[in-house]
């Protein structure tokens, strides 16, 4: 999906200068938690947000993001727009909450990043009861 | 302007296309500036270097810092003899320090016409004035300049203050600059680094990166795993390899940061085969390195979380993207983080 593409499912905004609107990104991850960005998250990746301090960026150019969309109508001060513009990573705004804004894209087909290992193999155990609401 | 017919004429974004994989003969890049330039404009390969270069360069650095500036209730006789003495033709006109407006030798030259040269500037002067922002690339400014004919823009801060004066001359200028700088620096660099273990024989070569990094100093966390990467990309390691040194030297930095009392260290060794990270400092120290490995398991601050940090993942996020990772600890010494990442 090229971010050209995404704009205008999201109805967004492109709101960092120079911006190529050709790029293809692959998937997307939802996320205010940088570590899990970090984490979960693969080369090709469209990043979505809603913090719009300068260390988005730089967590985003560390994990190889594409792009950033920053949910909820938030816009990024002028510090962070130029640290992305140096680090050649597009900025897109949506007015759309994360919740909204991750669906429409998930609704077109784009996947999102697959779980992440530690979490796939471990996440049952670490809960207090098994779940069952039986017991 | 025959850089603006270039760049407009050429649409896939050329900031995309890396000259250095390219070049057939390095070696032409070191002669005279002006044989350069000459060259570069025939040249459809230096063509896209310059096309990426008037993306990228700003206009704050090429504009004229020293701005020669008049106040409205000068007498044009007063700007016929600012221009001719500083030989400019044209100058921002500032009341308290506001940009109100501009006035050119074009202005003066109606004036003397109408023989009016004890009028004002103030009275003739163009108020709307177009600006550029320091913060625009060059290419903004070409095509402002293409688009409005002025000889001038007056450049302005986010904030509105004049802080600088831009001509075409100052963008050609700078451009020829960069272009020097840029060839010898990508000439130097990153073609001698890429070769650096070939071309250096010993038993064991290794490369030794070492990375201060202050306690608390939140404004610059990141660059020396910024730095790192770049670094490793300049050597040309894989781009999965450097995802995964980035990412846990970004995890690891962020640890100094947030948790030192006095900053520390990231000390990477690289060697043809693999990387080693190791992250040090003086303390407080881990009083149970097992309970702090615990995923979600953090002491950070709130103002931390907040900006997005301290979720407890960072040492879980460096082992996953390690193949070693050893983590000792001690309360009042220090911690030192080893990892190492095959390349």
């Amino acid at each position: 999906m090229t971010l050209s593409e995404v704009l205008s499912v999201i109805e967004g905004k492109v709101i960092s200068p120079d911006v190529d609107l050709s790029q293809e990104i692959s998937m997307a991850c939802g996320a205010d938690l940088m570590s899990d960005v970090l984490a979960f998250t693969h080369s090709g990746t469209l990043l979505l947000t809603g913090l719009t301090n300068p260390h988005v960026i730089r967590t985003a150019e560390m994990a190889g993001i594409v792009a950033i969309v920053f949910v909820r109508g938030k816009l990024p001060s002028t510090e962070t727009i130029t640290l992305a513009q140096a680090k050649g990573i597009p900025l897109l705004a949506s007015k759309y909450t994360m919740y909204e804004t991750c669906g429409r894209l998930y609704q077109t087909g784009l996947p999102g990043c697959g779980l992440f290992k530690l979490t796939a193999e471990s996440w049952l155990d670490n809960l207090p009861s098994s779940g069952d609401p039986s017991t | 302007m025959i850089i603006s017919l270039h760049l407009a004429t050429h649409q896939p974004d050329p900031r995309r296309v890396s000259f250095l994989g390219k070049r057939t003969n390095p070696k032409m890049v070191t002669k005279g500036q002006a044989d350069k330039a000459a060259a570069i404009s025939r040249a459809p390969l230096e063509v896209t270097k310059l096309q990426e270069l008037v993306y990228e360069l700003k206009v704050e650095q090429v504009m004229t810092r020293k701005v020669i500036t008049v106040s409205p209730d000068d007498s044009m006789r007063h700007l016929k003899e600012v221009l001719r003495v500083n030989r400019i033709s044209g100058a921002p006109v500032l009341h308290d320090g506001e940009l109100v407006g501009i006035i050119t030798i074009e202005d003066l030259i109606k004036t003397l016409e109408l023989g009016e040269i004890d009028a004002s500037v103030g009275k003739k002067m163009t108020t709307e004035t177009q600006t550029v922002f320091a913060d625009e690339t060059a290419i903004q400014a070409v095509n402002k300049f293409a688009h409005f004919r002025f000889g001038r823009l007056p450049v302005v801060n986010r904030q509105g203050k004049l802080v600088g004066i831009l001509t075409q001359g100052d963008i050609v200028r700078g451009l020829l600059r960069q272009l020097e700088v840029d060839y010898h620096e990508e000439e130097i660099h990153r073609y001698r680094a890429s070769h650096i273990f070939e071309d250096i024989v010993s038993d064991q070569t290794g490369l030794i990166l070492r990375y201060k990094v202050q306690a608390q100093d939140f404004v610059h966390c990141g660059e020396a795993a910024s730095n790192l990467k770049r670094a490793l990309e300049r050597l040309g390691a894989k781009p999965a390899a450097v995802r995964r040194i980035a990412v846990a030297s970004y995890e690891a930095e962020t640890n100094l940061v947030l948790h030192t009392t006095k900053g520390g260290e990231i000390i990477a060794e690289v060697h043809p085969e693999k990387i080693r990270i190791v992250a040090v400092d003086n303390g407080p120290g881990i009083p149970d390195t097992e309970q702090a490995m615990q995923p979600g398991y953090s002491t950070a601050s709130d103002w931390i979380r907040e900006l997005g940090f301290g979720a407890g993942m960072g040492l879980n996020n460096i082992q996953a993207c390690a193949d070693e990772m050893h983590l000792e600890s001690k309360v009042g010494v220090g911690t030192r983080l080893e990892i190492v990442i095959k390349l």
